[in-house]
């Protein structure tokens, strides 16, 4: 029986639904390993121990509450010591984090603390003995490595979305703790957090992605794209490089090798051809839709669902549709 | 900076079941440490003062990749030798760190991830056992006077974090147009010192158990032309895939 760790990533005083992804694996491999117990850690500005409880939602047996007036905003050298800190003196099996923007940013650092290798960007993991084997995409998702990560704790980032998040209710401790280093030594200091989507659901967080590409021909026509995503109620929207070099979109709307790399449960790509390195960053989707007026269009290769055609004509009829399928609910 | 597979190629899996078949790969510079390579010589130009260093960690075949970013500009470079390329970047931040230790650089830099393993671990391990400051992902940068300012893109929102020098930066892209090789340059690189040394690998403790193709999906299920599949579309959205 060995416990286990997981970070509770938040942004803004809120908990990120990957912060549940990781409390989630964390609440796997604890039960794999014979039914430890879950610490999950969270990190924030005064106020943010409100949200302690959903982590106990998820499987969380034990969270850690650090909160600190100047930590409003992640900071990288603060999270990590305290993080670290904490694995060390836990003796955990294995410490999950996101491989979110900021767990991409923060896992390597912790591990390296903890004197440990990281198996980053994991869709699937297993305890085996003393072992976890773990599968990443690799070359922009055309192979699927198993990797081998041997050594106590075992640390891992999870793809956002790889993993979905189930609610396994705990009524969890809730316990204060101090930063392990003082937040005014922090060499690195995080000075503004620029919010760009106005939507609240944005590609790390969202189950549904409607992605647009070049073949929307024009800035307004992305419309289209966000009216479909309105209907579904819970998705966010993306582009492909295209869009985002000609500046119809931000840039921190790309999907794909050099974007984001996410994993919804639904991927649904309009007017995009579907290049490696766009696929690159969606092809884990669980479900994915293309829709696409050439029928030799690569996207296809990897779409569960495709429709041949003009997208002007198509996604009015979706959009409709599927606010019908989800009023009739 | 790490030389990769062309990513656009086919890819099959050896009969050992846990690497590439070797036949037919193309490699090169891995696209992030383009960019990184271009920053560096942006700052340097700037200040009007110092040099770009590179370092390589690998088979010998990394020599045609460091020797193709000394024609675009850097000024000497060092090839830390090894069978292959770990996958433990645990392993490879400690040859890296052991290199980089002492060398008294102002700023090392690192892309944001390898295009082939995608996992952008080692750029932050180096700072953590280097002991420095480490900024990741950064895709503006502005240096002055011994600090920096950086925007690292997130998902839906951004950043900007300061930063003091020496530092560990890893580089995004789209940050700089990374400039071509000049026949000039070419020329100028076969001249430029190329040191190779043993890496110092830490002990391996993530190691490739076995790699496969992704499982195919049942599809590309075509469910018509046009606006007339849409129905049978958002059907099947709900009762197989259940996302609705
Ligand atoms: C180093 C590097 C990194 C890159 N990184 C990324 C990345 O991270 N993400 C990314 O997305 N790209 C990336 N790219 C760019 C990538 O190679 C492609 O150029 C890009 O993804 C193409 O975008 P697109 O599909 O929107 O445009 P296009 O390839 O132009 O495709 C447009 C599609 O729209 C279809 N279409 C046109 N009109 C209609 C219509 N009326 N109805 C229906 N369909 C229509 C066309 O048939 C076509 O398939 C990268 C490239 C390089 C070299």
């Amino acid at each position: 029986m060995a416990g286990t760790f997981a970070f509770a990533e938040s942004r803004n005083g809120e908990l990120r639904k990957v912060g549940f992804e990781a409390v989630t694996a964390a609440r796997q491999a604890a039960d794999a390993s014979g039914g430890g117990d879950v610490h999950a850690l969270i990190v924030g500005a005064p106020g943010i121990a409100a949200q302690a409880d959903a982590l106990g939602r998820y499987g969380a047996d034990n969270v850690v509450v650090v909160e600190h007036a100047a930590l409003e905003r992640y900071s990288p050298e603060v999270v990590a010591a305290t993080a670290a800190e904490r694995i060390r003196s836990g003796q955990y099996r294995a410490a999950f984090f996101s491989a979110s923007a900021q767990g991409r940013d923060l896992a390597p650092r912790v591990a390296a603390q903890l004197g440990v290798t990281l198996a980053s960007d994991v869709i699937a993991f297993e305890l085996q003995g003393d072992d976890v084997l773990a599968q990443h995409p690799a070359y922009t998702g055309k192979v699927i490595v198993t990797l081998r990560l041997t050594g106590v704790p075992a640390v891992l980032s999870l793809r956002p979305g790889a993993l979905t998040a189930v609610e396994q209710p705990r009524s969890a401790r809730i316990e204060q703790a101090a930063p392990a280093v003082d937040p005014a030594s922090a060499r690195v200091v995080v000075t503004e957090l620029l919010q760009q989507t106005a939507t609240k659901l944005d590609l790390g967080e969202a189950p549904v992605i409607v992605s647009g590409g070049r073949g929307l021909r024009a800035a307004e026509h992305f419309k289209l794209v966000e009216d479909l995503a309105a209907a579904f109620g819970n998705a966010a929207v993306g582009a492909t490089r295209a869009v985002t070099d000609d500046g119809w979109r931000p840039a921190t709307d790309q999907i794909g090798q050099t974007g984001r790399l996410v994993s919804p449960d639904l991927y649904v790509a309009v007017g995009i051809s579907g290049a490696i390195q766009h696929l690159a960053g969606m092809r884990t989707a669980k479900t994915i839709v293309a829709i696409n007026k050439d029928k030799d269009a690569p996207i296809f290769k990897v779409a569960d669902y495709g429709i041949v055609g003009d997208l002007f004509e198509i996604m009015p009829r979706l959009t409709d549709e599927v606010r019908k399928a989800r009023g009739s609910r | 900076m790490k030389r990769v597979p062309d990513m656009e190629l086919r890819f099959a899996i050896a009969p050992d079941r846990k690497s590439l078949e070797p036949s037919g790969l193309k490699y090169d510079m891995s696209d992030f440490d383009g960019y990184a390579l271009e920053v560096a010589l942006r700052l340097v130009e700037k200040s009007g003062a110092g040099e770009v260093v590179l370092i390589s960690l690998g088979p010998d075949g990394v020599q045609e990749t460091l020797r193709k970013g000394l024609a675009i500009g850097a000024a000497r470079a060092v090839h830390l030798q090894a069978a292959d390329v770990p996958v433990d970047g645990f392993a490879v931040a400690h040859a890296l760190a052991a290199e980089l230790r002492g060398g008294g650089y102002d700023l090392i830099l690192f892309g944001r991830m390898a295009t082939d393993t995608a996992s952008g671990t080692v750029g932050p391990m180096v700072a953590e056992l280097l002991g420095l400051p480490c900024v990741t992902a950064i895709s503006q940068l502005d240096v002055a006077e011994g600090s920096g300012t950086a925007r690292r893109d997130l998902e839906g929102a951004a950043e900007m974090v300061r930063f003091p020098m020496p530092a560990v930066l890893s580089i995004d892209e789209g940050i700089a147009r990374p400039r071509l090789a000049t026949l000039k340059g070419i020329m100028a690189a076969k001249k430029k010192p190329l040191e190779v040394k043993p890496a110092a690998l830490g002990e391996a403790r993530l190691t490739v158990e076995a790699m496969a193709l992704p499982a195919e999906r049942s599809g590309p299920r075509f469910l018509g032309e046009g606006s007339d599949a849409v129905p049978e579309l958002v059907q099947r959205l709900r009762t197989e895939a259940k996302v609705l």
